[in-house]
């Protein structure tokens, strides 16, 4: 389009980044979003189904909380959200694209389900849980560090890379469950179900409670190196400007493959956790897309660990909720899935807000022109 | 003093009776259970997929049209679908026994540990497994596995297959020789190969020259690799084709070339008007009303179920007049009476040889301790003993001669 000089328009609405933006005025966005989004599912749930929003909303609150184990699957869920989201934090703190995490906690699991396999109760359990701990860390480190490695040493595209290496993964595990399962559907099932050898113990009666302390643990450490060591301070020079970070003599090579050993390691113990912890078995969809929703995740918190624990709660507060409404109103789970699309399609939408300030053109200078 | 002990002993005593009760009760069928009316009783029910698919549709109408039958109300039954073969499953269990399920039915083969691991958590629910091999290995009281004797009713299928192929050889669409049935299976194990086998010797028992071609698709539902496959068959030379896979995947693929199919779990007319002929079922309603009115009575019910034909647990659906050949339904309706006298036997070991030889003497894996290793002789009066030892299928001979993987 031609703007001769003698005609320059302001435009109606004009974008500028916002400088700074106060936590309350963000924390007001953010509020606004998620009314907007409930407002428009409420549209959507009126015109497609027929139901009272109002009642569908209450159904998704009774999915989370209705009883202890509705709450402590919330919270089992949400620890293992955050597990991967603090892993991947490092890595794309210092601007390397890890969309490996999926497969890097699933060979982490594969781990894990391998030593149940083969060491069934041929050792003590204490001495098991250990050993899978330890293959599960390591094969994350690997599944991490290899495109790390690829990256530092020949600069290779480390999207890809670890996009690929999911599949990997993903074509390993059928391969073992086509191994170990000889005949039948191609699902391992439960393993050691009868000695429960390998299986974290419950606290409390809780099966999940220790996941979740383990989880919440990882989180104050991860917050803390994050923050307050050098190691962490040099992970955030080095996703500022690689340059910066060569000049003032920072080895970033030794950076790039340190940050995914300890992104990889994390990884392996979300599969660890995954497996020993909650479903004593292993399948192509263990990680159920958690990897990649671990991304949003730690974006949406800014790499804050404290944030996380809330941001991932919701997201899963959401899922819980959602599937619960689809049972309860005997609906599509698709409808559960359009209605959590929306909520989130708000609250990122309103990062835009919190970024960006909508001016709107001044009134003297339409006088002006 | 010495009263206090008496006392005591006398407890004990009591105590160690109640004891032993429980130990008797452990074996074979299930304890019994509170008694609960039906207006109060709750049902659950897990499927591996929603209504879409043809399988977990044939359960889900099965559960629903006893709802109506028993006049429970809408609180009392409750459906999960989508539920995977793995953690969810368990947490689905558990969460319906928590929302105070007395009966817990689960409908996909790797369901089964999950299903397991409840019964184990929660000893006053039932839970019902379809498909499953363990019941007789857990030794768990509450934990039922459930089954039908459909290799009857794919046999029936397999005899209306066969006077489709006839007809085509009449017609001089064909030649006897062309007679090839392509097959859709989902996994090659026992409860496949088992339908797929009886089919076929249905076909054979009719149409002399019949032969079989297989696909498996490794799974039990995916619309595009099931019409994919039903194509490649098609293209293969198939004149008819049948699947043991759960979407509209084959039935649709043989409506737009125009072949013969026969389908299972649900009448396919309304995907394929033209070409959908007929289907076998099994009517799950029989079952789901013998463990829901057990619960009911408080009665035991048995752990290992088998439904057969005669009990209208093993059907056929309505036949396709504009696709079957003529006189399909006397034939069957012959075939029928006959399998259920006994005068025919599926898996008569005279009608069907393995590598040239008659069968005399296979070990299935009948008791299944999770090896994998095959103990039992199925073979008893010349025939193959199908779910006559254990309600889930064992009859897992890839392929007897006449079939053959495409």
């Amino acid at each position: 389009m031609k703007t001769s000089e003698k005609h320059v328009k302001e435009p109606l609405f004009h974008i500028t980044k916002r400088a700074d933006i106060s936590i309350l005025k963000s924390i007001l966005i953010y509020a606004v979003a998620v009314v907007a989004a409930l407002v428009i599912c409420a549209l959507v749930i009126i015109s497609v189904t027929k139901y009272n929003p109002i009642e569908v909303y209450k159904e998704m609150i009774k999915g989370n909380f209705e009883t202890k184990r509705k709450f402590f699957n919330l919270l089992q869920d949400t620890a293992m959200l955050l597990c991967i989201s603090l892993a991947v934090t490092p890595a794309f703190k210092m601007k390397f694209w890890n969309l490996g995490a999926e497969g890097q906690v699933l060979v982490g699991g594969l781990a894990s389900a391998a030593c149940m396999f083969y060491f069934k109760s041929d050792i003590p359990s204490w001495a098991l849980i250990l050993l899978m701990l330890v293959t599960s860390i390591l094969c994350g480190i690997i599944w991490g560090v290899l495109p790390a490695v690829f990256k530092a040493i020949w600069n290779t595209n480390e999207s890809l890379f670890t996009l690929m290496m999911n599949y990997v993964a993903i074509q390993l595990i059928s391969y073992f469950i086509a191994v170990w399962v000889p005949t039948g559907s191609q699902v391992l099932g439960v393993l050691n179900q009868k000695t429960k050898f390998g299986w974290l113990p419950d606290l409390f009666g809780q099966k999940y409670l220790l996941n979740i302390i383990i989880v919440l643990t990882l989180t104050v450490i991860v917050f803390i190196y994050m923050r307050f060591s050098k190691q962490g301070y040099e992970i955030s020079v080095v996703g500022e400007s690689e340059n910066t970070a060569r000049y003032v003599g920072i080895n970033v090579k030794k950076v790039i493959i340190r940050t995914m050993i300890i992104s990889g390691a994390i990884c392996g113990i979300a599969g660890f956790l995954l497996v020993s912890g909650a479903s004593h078995s292993i399948h192509k969809g263990l990680a159920g897309g958690m990897g990649f929703t671990a991304i949003m995740v730690a974006w949406l918190s800014k790499f804050n660990p404290g944030v996380m624990v809330f941001v991932s709660m919701f997201l899963m507060f959401l899922q819980h909720g959602a599937s619960s409404i689809a049972t309860k109103f005997n609906l599509d789970k698709s409808v559960s899935d359009i209605l959590i699309g929306i909520i989130i399609f708000c609250i990122i939408g309103s990062d835009f807000f919190i970024n960006y300030k909508i001016n709107k053109r001044a009134k003297a200078k339409e006088v002006t022109q | 003093m010495k009263k206090i002990l008496c006392l005591v002993l006398a407890l004990a005593m009591l105590l160690s009776f109640a004891a032993c009760g429980g130990d008797n009760n452990a074996n074979g069928d299930s304890a019994t259970t509170p008694q609960v009316s039906v207006s109060e009783i709750k049902v659950g029910l897990i499927c591996l997929h929603d209504e879409n698919s043809t399988y977990d549709n044939n359960f889900i109408q099965a559960l629903k049209e006893v709802k109506a039958n028993l006049g429970l109300n809408d609180d009392q039954v409750l459906i999960k679908t989508n539920v995977g073969e793995d953690n969810a499953c368990y947490e689905a269990a558990a969460e319906l026994a928590d929302a105070g399920c007395n009966i817990v039915f689960a409908d996909s083969f790797g369901h089964e540990t999950y299903m397991i691991q409840a019964a184990e958590e929660f000893p006053e629910v039932q839970f019902c497994h379809a498909t499953g091999t363990k019941s007789k290995t857990q030794g768990l009281s509450n934990y039922h596995n459930a089954f039908a004797s459909i290799y009857e009713g794919r046999y029936l299928a397999g005899v209306a297959a066969g006077m489709k192929l006839n007809e085509m050889i009449t017609e001089g669409k064909i030649t006897a020789e062309q007679a090839v049935i392509g097959y859709v299976g989902a996994f090659d194990y026992a409860e496949v190969v088992s339908g797929m086998t009886s089919f076929f010797l249905g076909a054979r028992s009719i149409c002399e020259t019949a032969t079989m071609k297989v696909i498996y698709t490794n799974s039990w539902f995916d619309i595009a690799k099931e019409k994919e496959a039903a194509l490649r068959l098609i293209n293969s030379g198939c004149a008819l084709i049948s699947q043991h896979a759960d979407s509209e995947g084959a039935p649709k693929a043989c409506e737009e070339k125009g072949v013969p199919n026969i389908a299972y779990n649900i009448s396919t007319i309304s995907m394929g008007p033209n070409t959908a002929l007929i289907s076998s079922k099994i009517d799950w309603s029989v079952y789901f009303k013998l463990a829901i009115l057990a619960v009911a009575k408080g009665e035991a019910f048995a752990t290992d179920y088998c439904g057969t034909m005669k009990e209208g647990a093993v059907k056929l659906t309505e036949l396709n007049d504009k696709v079957a050949a003529a006189g399909t339904q006397e034939k069957i309706d012959e075939i029928k009476a006959k399998l259920e006298s006994g005068e025919i036997k599926v898996f008569d070991t005279k009608t069907f040889t393995v590598n040239g030889a008659e069968l005399t003497e296979y070990l299935a894996d009948v008791i299944d301790e999770g090896d994998f290793k095959p103990e039992t002789n199925a073979i008893e009066n010349g025939e193959f003993a199908e779910s006559s030892k254990r309600s889930a299928p064992y009859f897992d001979i890839k392929y007897i001669d006449g079939i053959s993987n495409l």
